[in-house]
């Protein structure tokens, strides 16, 4: 599989001496839905900023599909499409503008851009407000507009910045799911997030990024295979028993009809559920009491 | 190459045309009221300057200063507002290079000046009666000195950090250097000293060669004159490059 983005000792001091990146090594496959994690600080947003030409690095080497970015940094710039953080069009130009603005700006012609343009805003509900100041459109929408505007030139390499903050569970949900779309026809996808439950759900890979430094990466299966146990609530309809025998598990009464058992390496759910079964506990509601990606991030990230 | 350098024009073209409120109406009323001041109620105590009208004479500077301060708004304030809202990240990511967005910018600014000063133009028309001595002297001036105005704001853009920053040099230095630059006279009325200072004032010799253009009248050089707007482009355009290709104040 070739390699669609290849990051060597990376370094970025900012001009008050702020070490964001202290020499990171990252390699993305192609095709990839690659998941990039780290709090607020971490470098995250740095490291996509000198990938795609917004910032100047330190030291270093990148290279995006073959291409080396300080020789060949046009090449780059041709097949990724960026969905950034922050909102970075101006409010005061229609959002069809917007994009066929992007795309002559890759030298696609007006005509052509318009097709494009139309097919990406009816894609993202926003094709009756063609016509409209981005200023006026809501935050989930100005998200949709910037996720439309990367993919106008139709890029190989597609990085988002956080690309769901604020915006409501419905239209996630079918953000993910068009992502998820574009991933499966080879499109290569980089995604940060601060939603740990949107990386588990999305990729397949992972890299940490803990105070400038890639605290690991590796496969999403692997790392949570790490997680050596996982806490689950189970729901009854009717009133637990007073006393539970725990045989391989651990568990605690939440009330008369919920209990928290907390699932080892050894037992899997099925078994837990029939000795339950045995003891007159009818359970017919499970659902999962945390986020196991995200114990593993507190984790990896915490401070020493 | 040339997709992204008619993008960068027409984007700027639509940004002011939105506005045109406040882009292109203002710079005819002021126009007007200066004709009706300067030209109509005050000119005939004047008399003449260098043998014609004064009405007619300050015509080519008022035109001439409307193409300054419009090049100069566009490209200040567009490029400002593209690195105050982060747009400008739109270009920085796509594969387009520093000298076509330092083009597009300018012929924005050029292109504002131009349509700016034909409407200035043709509210005159509406006062005095004149024809244009030498339209290839005229337009000449219009185009060198619409690029560097439109380079100057350029440059402003990139070091300005706030609004402020954006007004300080049109309303400082730039407007003074207009009126001081013969828009409304002919330094041969100034004394020595003061003529002499005046040939350092780079606007004079905008303001000197676009009258010759419409009038046929000049107190310098017409080749002087060119000189003058061409390596002064030629300083303002490399600076602008050597700032944009470094990042200065763009990227980080």
């Amino acid at each position: 599989m070739q390699v669609a983005l290849s990051i060597q000792g990376l370094q970025k001091t900012y001009a008050n001496h702020l070490k964001a990146l202290k020499g990171i090594d990252l390699q993305v496959e192609q095709g990839d839905f690659f998941a990039l994690l780290g709090s607020n600080g971490a470098g995250k947003t740095t490291a996509i900023g000198i990938v795609c030409g917004l910032l100047t690095k330190t030291a270093g080497d990148i290279e995006v599909l073959g291409f080396d970015q300080n020789t060949r940094a046009n090449d780059i710039k041709r097949l990724i499409g960026l969905m950034p953080q922050e909102f970075n069009f101006n409010p005061f130009e229609p959002i069809e503008e917007i994009l066929i603005n992007q795309a002559g700006y890759h030298g696609i012609s007006r005509a052509e851009s318009r097709v494009q343009a139309e097919i990406l805003l009816k894609k993202m509900q926003l094709w009756d407000k063609r016509f409209d100041m981005a200023k006026s459109l809501s935050g989930g929408m100005k998200r949709r507009l910037m996720l439309a505007r990367a993919l106008i030139h139709q890029p190989k390499i597609l990085i988002l910045d956080e690309p769901t903050a604020g915006v409501d569970v419905e239209i996630r949900r079918s953000m993910w799911a068009y992502l998820k779309e574009l991933n499966r026809e080879g499109m290569t996808i980089i995604l940060t997030t601060h939603y740990l439950e949107e990386a588990e759900s999305l990729c397949r890979n992972i890299a940490i990024l803990n105070e400038g430094e890639v605290v690991e990466q590796t496969s999403m299966k692997k790392l949570l295979s790490k997680v050596a146990h996982q806490v689950i609530i189970l729901e009854s309809a009717s009133i637990l028993p007073k006393q539970i025998k725990e045989d391989g598990f651990e568990c605690e009464r939440l009330d008369d009809y919920s209990l928290q058992v907390v699932l080892g390496v050894d037992i899997n759910i099925t078994d837990v559920l029939q000795n339950l079964s045995k003891q007159g506990v009818s359970v017919d509601h499970v659902r999962s009491a945390q986020n196991r990606l995200e114990t593993l991030f507190l984790r990896l990230t915490k401070k020493n | 190459m040339w997709i992204a350098y008619k993008t960068i024009v027409i984007k700027e073209v639509l940004r002011f045309s939105r506005i045109w409120v406040q882009t292109i109406f203002p710079p005819i009323i002021t126009t007007s009221l200066y004709l009706l001041i300067f030209g109509g109620l005050m000119g005939e105590r004047i008399g003449q300057m260098q043998g014609i009208d004064y009405l007619q004479y300050i015509i080519p500077g008022i035109i001439l200063m409307t193409v300054i301060t419009n090049s100069y708004a566009n490209t200040v304030s567009s490029f400002f507002l593209a690195k105050f809202n982060h747009s400008i990240e739109e270009l920085l990511v796509a594969p387009v290079p520093y000298w076509v967005i330092l083009l597009g910018y300018i012929s924005g600014g050029v292109v504002r000046g131009f349509i700016v000063g034909l409407g200035v133009f043709i509210a005159v028309s509406f006062f005095v009666e004149f024809t244009i001595d030498s339209l290839f002297i005229t337009f000449m001036t219009f185009l060198l000195t619409a690029i560097l105005f439109s380079l100057a704001g350029f440059i402003n853009a990139i070091f300005a950090q706030s609004f402020d920053d954006i007004s300080i040099v049109p309303t400082f230095i730039l407007m003074p250097m207009t009126y001081l630059g013969g828009m409304f006279y002919s330094i041969d009325i100034l004394p020595q000293f003061w003529q002499d200072l005046s040939k350092f004032n780079p606007i004079y010799y905008m303001v000197d060669s676009f009258r010759l253009g419409f009038l046929g009248v000049s107190t310098s050089d017409f080749l002087t004159s060119m000189s003058v707007l061409l390596v002064m482009i030629i300083v303002l355009a490399s600076v602008s490059f050597y700032l944009l290709k470094k990042g200065v104040n763009i990227k980080t």
